[in-house]
């Protein structure tokens, strides 16, 4: 099985490949849309801007790329947002798969950080990628947007209120948090990713 | 709920960790990369890694040894000293760290720190300060690990880097460190209550009674501590067990 990991230009792919290495997985790092298109699983990670990165992938076409994807795909933070319909972050229209808007935190008094920073529980969770992770997991998060509940939720948790901490449609799938870092369950959740 | 971050500290001099009481007689605590693997299984949050030599000599942090701990640990990890240009960063990112911490260069230089958030993201730039309390009561930033000292307060230090796009401060007291009596409860509180980005509190953690009182009463997001893991005076079951107890929310 061939997986890839989607390179642009937006950082933490070396975790994500160090993590599927541990998994005793190689992975190809790559933005060749023909290598992208006949790989088994895509792995879409980001931590970054929104609006760059979205341009990035305009101006390889790797936006439409990704959108008509039919094999099993695996988002990841930014990347997850940017699969949603719209960003908070500097005004950006993303790649609209799934139904939902990305929105920034925005605390009611200072004593709550921005961006949430650190490791929270999962819950609600749904969907073969959740498969033998227990309710109430904790995962490592590092995000200052995010999108709310809704039709495609997976998991959810709370900072501030409470929103997705997946996403579902079809073969696309979203996490907000890292599982390349967030140690057994985060494990889990690749391996679950793998072998859907 | 978040958690409140326990993170060992692995300082590396000549590829070993060391420990050194009030930044100076420096001992040798063990194979970094083995004390990595091991506290990531006992369920650190994360690893800081500082190459306390860096600044000193000159050198550059030991990339080699960051990807060997990059491949064992399942967990966040921040490396640190020396780091003066982006292409230090870059090859940091490159060999498994999840964020970098800069120090002294980020002062002699702060537009670093703006350089280094455009580039890879505010939440990978971490800004260490070394921090000592003077007779005259307030705390003044020092530099080169500790050797010299400035004439700026930490608050405002802090506040500057914040607004320059650091996205995590690494709060050491320099008056606590190695002393094991309890962190520096109040300078803590005050950084984490006026900034807007987590406060990692660093020296003088002896106790889980300690760890405690700098959650609860120093208000910070994250404590760090070297020695009293690496002689395994305090494990990090036990003491996210004791924090637990005492109603501190932790990942266990």
């Amino acid at each position: 099985m061939s997986t890839v990991i989607i390179q642009y230009n937006a950082g933490n792919i070396q975790s994500v490949l160090y993590a599927l290495e541990r998994l005793g997985v190689a992975a190809l790092v790559t933005d060749d849309p023909i290598k992208i298109k006949t790989a088994d699983r895509v792995i879409f990670p980001g931590v970054g801007e929104a609006s760059t990165a979205m341009q990035y992938l305009k101006e390889r076409q790797l936006d439409i790329l990704i959108q008509n994807l039919k094999q099993p795909v695996l988002g990841i933070c930014l990347g997850m947002q940017l699969m949603c319909t719209y960003s908070e972050e500097n005004n950006t229209n993303c790649l609209g798969i799934f139904n939902e808007q990305v929105k920034q935190f925005r605390p009611e008094n200072n004593s709550i950080k921005v961006p949430q920073m650190g490791w929270n529980t999962i819950t609600h969770l749904q969907t073969p990628l959740f498969k033998g992770v227990e309710e109430n997991s904790y995962a490592y998060f590092v995000h200052g947007y995010y999108a709310s509940i809704g039709e495609h939720t997976i998991a959810q948790t709370n900072y501030i209120l409470d929103y997705s901490s997946a996403l579902h449609k079809d073969n696309f799938y979203g996490v907000q948090f890292h599982p390349e870092k967030s140690a057994k369950a985060g494990e889990q959740i690749i391996q679950n990713f793998l072998s859907i | 709920m978040l958690t409140k971050r326990i993170i060992p500290c692995l300082d590396i001099k000549d590829g070993r960790t060391v420990k050194g009481i009030n930044f100076e007689q420096i001992r040798d605590a063990g194979d970094p990369v083995e004390l990595a693997a091991l506290y990531a299984q006992q369920g650190a949050d994360e690893l800081v890694f500082l190459d306390i030599t860096a600044t000193v000599e000159r050198r550059k942090t030991l990339s080699e040894l960051v990807n060997k701990i990059a491949h064992k640990i399942n967990i966040p990890f921040t490396v640190g000293g020396g780091i003066q240009t982006e292409e230090d960063v870059s090859i940091l990112l490159q060999n498994g760290a999840d964020k970098i911490s800069v120090n002294s260069a980020a002062f002699k230089n702060p537009s670093i720190i703006q350089s280094f958030a455009t580039n890879f993201g505010s939440q990978c730039v971490v800004l260490a300060i070394d921090a000592k309390c003077e007779e005259d009561g307030r705390w003044y930033v020092y530099l080169n690990g500790g050797r010299i000292k400035t004439d700026k307060l930490v608050e405002e230090w802090a506040k500057e880097a914040v607004d320059l796009g650091v996205g995590e401060i690494l709060l050491t007291s320099m008056n606590h460190d190695g002393t094991k009596q309890g962190f520096a409860l109040d300078i803590t509180a005050k950084l984490s209550e006026t900034l807007s980005v987590p406060i990692i509190a660093s020296g003088g953690g002896g106790n889980a009674q300690h760890f405690y009182d700098v959650f609860a009463k120093g208000k910070a997001d994250a404590a760090l501590a070297a020695s009293i893991f690496h002689y395994k005076e305090v494990s990090i079951p036990e003491l996210k067990n004791y924090l637990y107890q005492q109603q501190i929310p932790v990942r266990l």
